[in-house]
């Protein structure tokens, strides 16, 4: 009988993932629609994400817009999360899940390089990260873009809610992922210098916010290199919100006043309780 | 898995994966691999979409399973990623146990039992190639479903249905390295040609006794064939 040696202590999960609740919940949905409720609508990050490798690291960048359906739910929400020392990751997709799963594999990987002995390098993560979302198939809606430097020089990885990654130079993810994407086209270089890295992270970002409905408010850029990391928060403010040039308050008397009648409510008390107050 | 019975019909079932409310993803392809005597000649184009973007359009589908053992990944990345990197395991824990390198069957082996006994649930179309001692170049299919069988040349994916007459025309038993590779070369630029799900580079990989050698032919090197 073959024993699997695991070094880190995270649970173990027998017979898989239950997906009782699942078909519950798709039932319903099935049925709310036709009693003429809707379904809570899970806050999504609909947004733009994104990363690049240049010559001492990586920079990541993120938006700061949170939307549940069609309002804004938080101007401005952190999408950088923190994994390691030298690890961060950006998600989008369903807000609740990009925040627990990141702190999940955060905590597990605090274990893990504790046990090991080391600091902990971009691939675990990224196994952790990807063996867990293709657990939960799909269900767990965290898309993320994964950074970080480790023993053996700058990573970067994109993570699919399935499951699947790729290792690149540069990615975007999120709904405003494609106008990034357009942006990192046209101008990645390998070997960029800091500053160039950065403005290149910023303008991708940018078109994110301008050109997709689902991205706004500011950046976030998270600039990790070989023993130190910028989290600059906010980078950019890229919306500002606007200064009022003029006062909607009128001053009392303005409207005249033709008639004044006042009609006294009769009431009478019909039951009085007391409830003492605790002030022990 | 087969929930989207509203998409579009000029997919057939074998594109489609499965249905998010909003994206399909998709990973279409074009893999091939071919026998020749010494080891194998291993091909694939290097595109993985989710709907109609292309996620990574330099993806490397040609997977090391074990040192002269590869396997090309098509099918959904999420599922072939993680059949891969279970089988990876399950071989090196094999291999060190035998004390040996282990055989291009057992590889095939494993990926089989994982795809036929999971196969309600993935979708996955792997190709698994290598050269052991025993029996020198394999090629060993494992198509959606969990069959396993062994050919002198092998191709999968989307864009596999445009190359059949080609590949069925143009194999000859007994080829050298040299023709496999312009041979698989060829087959890969006419799929990628005519299927849109499958682009970008080709990949190859030659594997025979004296190891692997990687090539990367670009598109604007791919072989050309007509001017129309």
């Amino acid at each position: 009988r073959r024993i699997m040696a695991t070094v880190s202590v995270c649970k173990y999960y027998p017979g898989g993932f239950s997906f009782d609740n699942c078909k519950r919940n798709a039932l319903l949905e099935a049925d709310i629609s036709k009693l003429g409720f809707s379904s809570p609508a899970a806050r999504k990050t609909g947004t733009t994400i994104c990363g690049v490798v240049y010559k001492d690291g990586v920079v990541l960048g993120a938006d700061t817009r949170a939307t549940e359906g069609m309002i804004v739910a938080d101007k401005n929400c952190s999408k950088i999360h923190y994994i390691s020392p030298n690890i961060y990751c950006c998600g989008a997709g369903t807000a609740a899940d990009t925040e627990m799963t990141t702190q999940i594999i955060s905590s597990n990987l605090e274990l893990h390089s504790l046990s090991t002995g080391r600091l902990p390098r971009v691939a675990t993560a990224n196994r952790m990260l990807k063996q867990m979302l293709f657990r939960y198939q799909g269900y767990i809606g965290a898309a993320l873009v994964l950074g970080g430097v480790d023993c053996n020089g700058p990573h970067l990885y994109s993570i699919y809610p399935h499951g699947s990654t790729d290792k690149l130079p540069y990615v975007t993810m999120g709904s405003g992922s494609l106008a990034a994407m357009a942006v990192f086209e046209d101008r990645y270089r390998p070997n960029m210098e800091e500053e160039e890295a950065k403005r290149l992270v910023r303008d991708a970002i940018a078109a994110g916010i301008f050109n997709d409905l689902g991205s706004g408010s500011n950046i976030d850029l998270c600039v990790i290199t070989k023993g130190k990391v910028d989290y600059l928060r906010p980078h950019d403010v890229a919306n500002k919100k606007g200064v009022r040039t003029g006062s909607y308050r009128y001053k009392h008397g303005t409207t005249g006043v033709l008639t004044k009648t006042v009609t006294p409510l009769n009431l009478e008390v019909v039951e009085e309780s007391v409830q003492t107050m605790d002030t022990s | 898995l087969a929930k989207c019975t509203f998409f579009i019909s000029h997919l057939t079932f074998s594109d489609i994966l499965y249905c998010d409310e909003n994206v399909c993803v998709c990973v279409q392809t074009t893999i091939m691999a071919v026998e020749f005597d010494g080891g194998v000649v291993m091909g694939a184009d290097s595109r993985t979409t989710t709907g109609a973007y292309i996620a990574n359009r330099v993806t490397d589908k040609l997977t090391p399973i074990h040192e002269r053992i590869f396997c090309c990944r098509s099918g959904s990345a999420a599922d072939t990623q993680a059949i891969a990197d279970a089988v990876t395991y399950q071989l090196g824990f094999h291999s060190i146990e035998l004390d040996e390198a282990p055989l291009v069957q057992t590889a095939a082996s494993l990926f089989r039992d994982m795809c036929y006994r999971y196969r309600e649930e993935l979708m996955a179309g792997i190709i698994v190639a290598g050269w052991d001692r025993r029996r020198g170049g394999q090629v060993y299919t494992v198509p959606v479903g969990g069959m396993m069988t062994r050919q002198p040349v092998s191709v999968g994916g989307s864009g596999s249905s445009y190359i059949y007459g080609f590949v069925d025309s143009n194999y000859k038993p007994a080829m050298s390295k040299e023709e496999c590779l312009k041979f698989t070369a060829e087959a890969l630029t006419l799929a990628m040609e005519r299927d849109g799900s499958s682009g970008g580079v080709v990949r190859l990989a030659v594997i025979s006794e004296q190891g692997v050698e990687r090539q990367v032919i670009l598109g604007n090197q791919l072989p050309k064939f007509s001017t129309v």
